[in-house]
């Protein structure tokens, strides 16, 4: 099974990452961009047996923290 | 007086923390991010700055399941003493020993000079050779300083005297100005400037020495 894991900063923490990507759109001449925001993607080869919730255990341990990221799941 | 510091793959503030404790009359013991236990006996453990495990994932994150980190939190929980400069704080985050996380600098950039920083409070161990409303020079050198914590949790932090350290002019966009916070029980700091880089004269200031000087203080007290 694959997994890929959606990590973003939460709403309302500021990402200058995404910040500074807008800034350089807008300077391209993009104009219609309002916002980005700028997170990773993690993509796990898991073993035979492996369940959504060992995902969900892995989010919670190590790959967000909690505190200012969100992150979401999608099976393959 | 010993006090142990963890080394870390990418920690590169490690020996200017031992010495600044050396200079204090600590003997000190350096350990291993493999090692699984602390040495026995010992007064306080430093997590010290760099760049643990390259800062893959984010700083501190990977740092923070290491064997060592186990028993740095075990020996927090027990009420031991443990201070944490720059990524030793972000590490410090990481475990959950100390609230918050560090964000990237708001303005994007890697900062390294010397800042001022504002005494928040001298009612602890580490800050008590002062006096608050001080302002100390220390240097900082992060790219990722910008301290996070939800509104409760900051006014958690100011209501119960935990903010060490502030910054007289904000130089990474941290909440609230914080350049340092106390545990709940006051026995651990973590802090994004290097008060052990402003330890010796040869610095070119000393300002960060008091924290050291304090530290022994405690234990001869004890």
């Amino acid at each position: 099974m694959k997994a890929r894991v959606h990590v973003m900063l939460k709403n309302g923490v500021l990402d200058p990452q995404g910040e500074a990507v807008r800034h350089a759109l807008g300077a391209l001449g993009f104009d219609k961009v309002e916002g980005v925001r700028q997170g990773k993607v993690i993509d796990l080869d898991l073993a035979e047996g492996a369940t959504e919730a060992d995902v969900t255990a892995m989010c919670e341990k190590l790959l967000a923290n909690t505190v200012i990221e969100s992150y979401s799941i999608e099976l393959q | 007086m010993k006090a142990a510091v963890v080394v870390f793959p990418g920690s590169n503030c490690d020996r200017d923390l031992a010495v600044a404790f050396e200079q204090a009359g600590f003997d000190v013991s350096m350990v291993w991010h493999k090692d699984s236990a602390l040495p026995e006996g010992i007064d306080i453990v430093g997590v010290p700055g760099g760049f643990s495990y390259g800062d893959y994932l984010r700083c501190g994150a990977i740092a923070a399941q290491s064997p060592i980190c186990k028993a740095v939190i075990d020996h927090a929980d027990r009420g031991g003493y443990a201070i944490g400069v720059c990524n030793g704080f972000q590490i410090l985050t990481e475990t959950g020993v100390l609230p918050g996380a560090l964000l990237r600098n708001a303005g994007l950039k890697y900062i390294c000079r010397t800042v001022d920083l504002k005494v928040a409070t001298s009612e602890s161990v580490f800050t008590q050779g002062y006096s608050a409303g001080d302002v100390i020079g220390v240097p900082i050198a992060h790219h990722d300083g910008n301290y996070f914590a939800d509104e409760e949790t900051v006014r958690a932090l100011q209501d119960q005297d935990r903010v060490a350290f502030t910054y007289a002019d904000n130089p990474n966009g941290s909440v609230a100005d914080i350049a340092g916070i106390l545990s709940e029980n006051r026995r651990v700091l973590g802090m994004m400037p290097h008060p052990e880089r402003a330890a010796d004269e040869g610095h070119g200031g000393t300002d960060g020495a008091a924290v050291f000087r304090a530290l022994a203080g405690m234990v001869t007290a004890a």
